[in-house]
């Protein structure tokens, strides 16, 4: 295996493109990785695309080679990788894989959704179908429901607060401020997101990552290859893959994300680091829950002691391990199949040191950690500014 | 019409559904500015309301796996027959029946069919079970008695119209009974007292013809034909069901045909929960079943709008005693309520319109 | 579009009956059928009988309803623990948003789940209820 650097990112503004269609979403990021790169796209030799579900959002299956083609990648192989929220953060795992075996040089990998062109309710439905569509959405079950089972029984057994639930939500709409392509560019307060309206209690929706649009685009080639595009390349350090059961209540304990602890147990051990190694982190808070129980799962803080962990500042940018300074899943918004992508785009920034007003100083190590469906996927990347 | 000397054909197993929601008719009548006095004769105070996730379906199963609490020599295996009746099928075109037998596991080698009788649908579901049951074409039936009883807004019926059944496990010479039949009689007429046509979604009636004409001719001479071929009297029986469209025609009707009124109250249940339609007297034959005790004589008197009776004698059986307490009784159910007010009633029974 | 009616009759039964799977070898059970084990990787798998009653694990009251469930009104779903362990979800009915706890008490109940249009075939299946108190 060689090593593999990120060369490019380009990313849409995230939030409701009432005037985009998904493709347009898609080469608008492409294109942008494509410029950052400074690549002309025919050196481009694969397109890896992470997308959800565009046949309930928007009618189209096939997204791979419609992509390609709207990009002039006619003739090169296109993927499509679908893994619930965890889709382009999987397709990033298999690009990755792609050339760091060899078989590419240099490969487009992102993810593109476009949810608003359906009604809330029926965008919820599609959600649930990242759950057992016959033993829970058949039953009620949405995903908010879902993470809020997995919320009062973390609530019961932790005794974790609905307060500390809010200041996840609280912090990252905070970050988004200083994320012009986020979605919700406004701060919320803890008696804000408390007194917002149930969605599935205890999760308000100021506890819930949004229905957005958009896309995000990176560029990964050979680290022999990197400084031929970038002067600042970011390198792949470590990954890590799990799977758990797609229902929830197959799980020994619900307040444990298995696939998390497993994921990133491989990617640190790959990387050759630990945890308080890392300087700044993209977390899956596609729930304020999430966020909380994944501080616990990687390993930033002891099992149960996640609410303690936001209530003490430790996650804020500044604090002891900046977590989603591009204000997350709920501020800068989730588009499903493009959120892993996202989040790897704003690593690559953090690491390059143009994250702008949200910058953490001096991060040299980054992680990304994807999440799909109750859990059942997750994926996990660290970046460094350094190769191994 | 048919006597049966032998004693051999029993209930082994029976078992009721009433869902949880109420609603007083108070609330009925002010959302359509009628008056309580003129509501007064219907002797009806409340009646029970389906959930919006119930229908006849719902109610026809709930009853038919209490009936099988009560009947734990059975096994559904051993369930050779399943009808129900009804008028408030949520299908028109596929039958209850299947999705019981399915919910219970009967075998696949089982005859199945739906009877509609307007509220009579259920006591012909029984006469079918016993007439198999006796002539040895199966081991056990099961019938079932459940509506969800609809109602036209505004309309007189939606003071008494409400959601519930029973179930029967019958067969001969098998099991342990909880109550054997002793005779059978019926009577059919074609007297248009109530009805409701094909793709309509509420019943219409005859008003006051609905009465003299039709609910106390026929059970009044189902009743009275029974009696007379059993060559008994009023006496002879503990206890009289007979079909309770509202809470003063089945008192009324009892008094007409010689019952005093401690003869007809154990079974009465419309003041509280209102007409089940079909599954009206079944029910009240369980609420009486839930308090009888062996060796006592109850009359059965089903009417179903069209319009026809079903009478049947059954006396109590020792098995009785035994079975009572396997599933919950008629009473735990009237027990567990909640009350509505008109609009989420009207919201449950898809009475809005969108 | 095609009527779902082979999806919801391939596990009709199973969802009207409480039935499950248990692992021959190892004893671990599950809702809904399985040809491995996930516990112990047998292939021998039995269809069982799962009790009827049990307690909740987790609930939440869902407020922003799905599609399916328009104009249904905000409804609690569970994680319910069987009386053998086996854990599954389901709504839970006849209870209201405010009493129901975690460690509940609950039975199963047969009801109405969805159904695919007024003119399509409806969906029954389990929910659990509130054990309805005995006199």
């Amino acid at each position: 295996m060689r090593d593999v650097a990120v060369v490019g990112i380009g990313m849409t503004r995230f939030g409701e493109r009432w005037d985009k269609q998904l493709r347009d979403l898609f080469v608008e990021a492409a294109n942008e990785a494509l410029k950052d790169a400074n690549m002309n796209r025919k050196e481009v030799q694969a397109l890896f695309v992470g997308n959800f579900s565009a046949g309930s959002f928007v009618g189209q299956e096939h997204v791979a080679p419609l992509l390609a083609d709207y990009l002039s990648l006619r003739s090169k192989p296109a993927f499509r990788i679908e893994s619930a929220c965890a889709s382009s953060g999987m397709a990033f795992n298999l690009a990755y894989m792609a050339v760091a075996s060899g078989i590419y040089d240099i490969v487009m990998v992102g993810g593109v959704e476009k949810m608003t062109d359906i009604s809330a309710p029926e965008a919820m439905s599609v959600h649930a179908k990242a759950m057992d569509v016959e033993w829970e959405a058949f039953f009620g079950l949405t995903l908010p429901a879902a993470f809020a089972l997995i919320a009062r029984r973390h609530m019961i057994q932790y005794g974790t607060k609905p307060e500390q639930l809010a200041m996840v939500s609280v912090k990252n709409h905070k970050n988004a401020t200083k994320n012009p392509l986020a979605q919700f560019q406004f701060e919320v307060t803890v008696e804000r997101v408390l007194a917002s309206p149930i969605v599935s209690d205890p999760l308000h929706v100021l506890d819930c990552s949004p229905v957005t649009d958009g896309a995000a685009a990176i560029i990964l080639c050979s680290a022999e290859l990197a400084k031929k595009y970038t002067d600042t390349p970011v390198y792949v350090l470590g990954f890590g893959t799990a799977s758990d059961s797609i229902a929830l209540h197959d799980r020994f304990d619900i307040t444990t994300l298995y696939a998390v602890v497993s994921a990133s147990r491989q990617a640190y051990k790959m990387a050759g680091i630990e945890p308080k190694n890392i300087d700044v982190a993209e977390l899956h808070d596609n729930f304020t829950i999430t966020e909380i129980i994944s501080y616990e799962d990687l390993g930033l803080c002891e099992k149960g002691k996640g609410g303690l962990m936001i209530e003490e500042g430790e996650t804020e940018i500044g604090g002891r391990i900046p977590v989603n300074p591009s204000g997350g899943l709920k501020a800068r918004g989730n588009p499903i199949g493009a959120t892993g992508a996202a989040q790897i785009v704003e690593i690559v920034q953090q690491l390059r040191g143009e994250a702008g007003k949200r910058q953490v100083s001096g991060a040299e190590i980054g992680m990304t950690q994807n999440i799909g469906g109750s859990g059942s996927t997750c994926v996990i990347h660290i970046f460094g500014r350094q190769r191994r | 019409m048919v006597t049966f000397k032998d004693k051999k054909t029993a209930i082994v197993g029976y078992g009721s559904y009433i869902p949880r929601y109420r609603i007083k008719i108070e609330n009925i009548a002010r959302v359509w500015g009628e008056s309580l006095d003129m509501l007064r004769g219907l002797k009806v105070q409340e009646i029970s309301v389906k959930g919006p996730d119930e229908d006849q379906i719902t109610i026809a199963v709930e009853a038919a796996r209490n009936a099988l609490k009560r009947a734990p020599e059975v096994s559904p295996k051993d369930i050779g027959a399943i009808y129900s009746g009804s008028e408030s099928k949520p299908y028109a075109v596929k039958p209850t029946s299947t999705i019981v037998a399915a919910a219970i596991g009967a075998p696949m080698s089982v005859r199945l069919a739906d009877y509609e009788f307007a509220c009579k649908g259920g006591t012909e579901a029984i006469i079918s079970c016993i007439a198999q049951a006796r002539s040895g074409m199966i081991k056990y039936g099961l019938a079932i008695a459940a509506d969800c009883s609809q109602s036209l807004p505004g309309d007189v019926l939606e003071y008494t119209a409400s959601a519930g059944g029973s179930a029967f496990i019958i067969g001969h010479d098998l099991g342990d009974p909880i109550a054997y039949f002793e005779g059978q009689y019926s009577i059919g007429t074609d007297t248009p007292d109530f009805w409701r046509r094909d793709l309509s979604k509420y019943p219409r009636h005859g008003g006051r013809f609905t009465g003299e004409p039709a609910y106390f001719r026929h059970i009044i001479a189902a009743a009275t034909g029974l009696m007379k071929e059993l060559n008994m009297t009023p006496e002879d029986f503990d206890y009289i069901v007979p079909h309770q469209p509202n809470g003063s025609f089945p008192v009324e009707v009892a008094k007409r045909l010689g019952f005093s009124d401690s003869k007809v109250l154990p079974g009465l249940l419309s003041p509280i929960v209102g007409n089940f339609y079909s599954g009206s007297s079944p029910t009240g034959l369980c609420k009486v079943l839930d308090q009888a005790k062996p060796g006592q004589r109850i009359l059965l008197v089903s009417f179903g709008s069209g319009s026809g009776s079903d009478a049947f004698s059954i006396v109590v059986a020792e098995g009785i005693e035994r079975k009572r307490d396997l599933a919950p009784k008629v009473e735990d159910f009237i027990n567990r309520k909640k009350y509505v007010d008109y609009s989420l009633y009207a919201r449950f029974w898809g009475k809005i319109v969108l | 579009m095609m009527p779902k009616s082979p999806r919801i009759w391939q596990l009709a039964e199973r969802r009207y009956g409480l039935l499950g799977s248990k692992c021959t070898v190892c004893g671990k059970t599950y809702i809904g059928p399985r040809n491995v084990c996930p516990v112990c990787n047998s292939e021998k798998i039995e269809t069982i009988q799962l009790p009827p009653r049990g307690t909740i694990y987790s609930y939440t009251v869902v407020h922003t309803l799905p599609a399916e469930k328009d104009n249904y009104g905000p409804y609690i779903m569970a994680i319910v623990e069987l009386e053998d362990g086996t854990k599954l979800t389901a709504e839970i009915v006849d209870c209201d948003s405010e009493d129901v706890k975690i460690g509940m008490r609950v039975e199963l109940a047969f009801r109405v789940i969805g159904q695919e249009s007024e003119h399509g075939i409806i969906y029954y299946g389990y929910k659990f209820r509130p054990i309805i108190s005995r006199t």
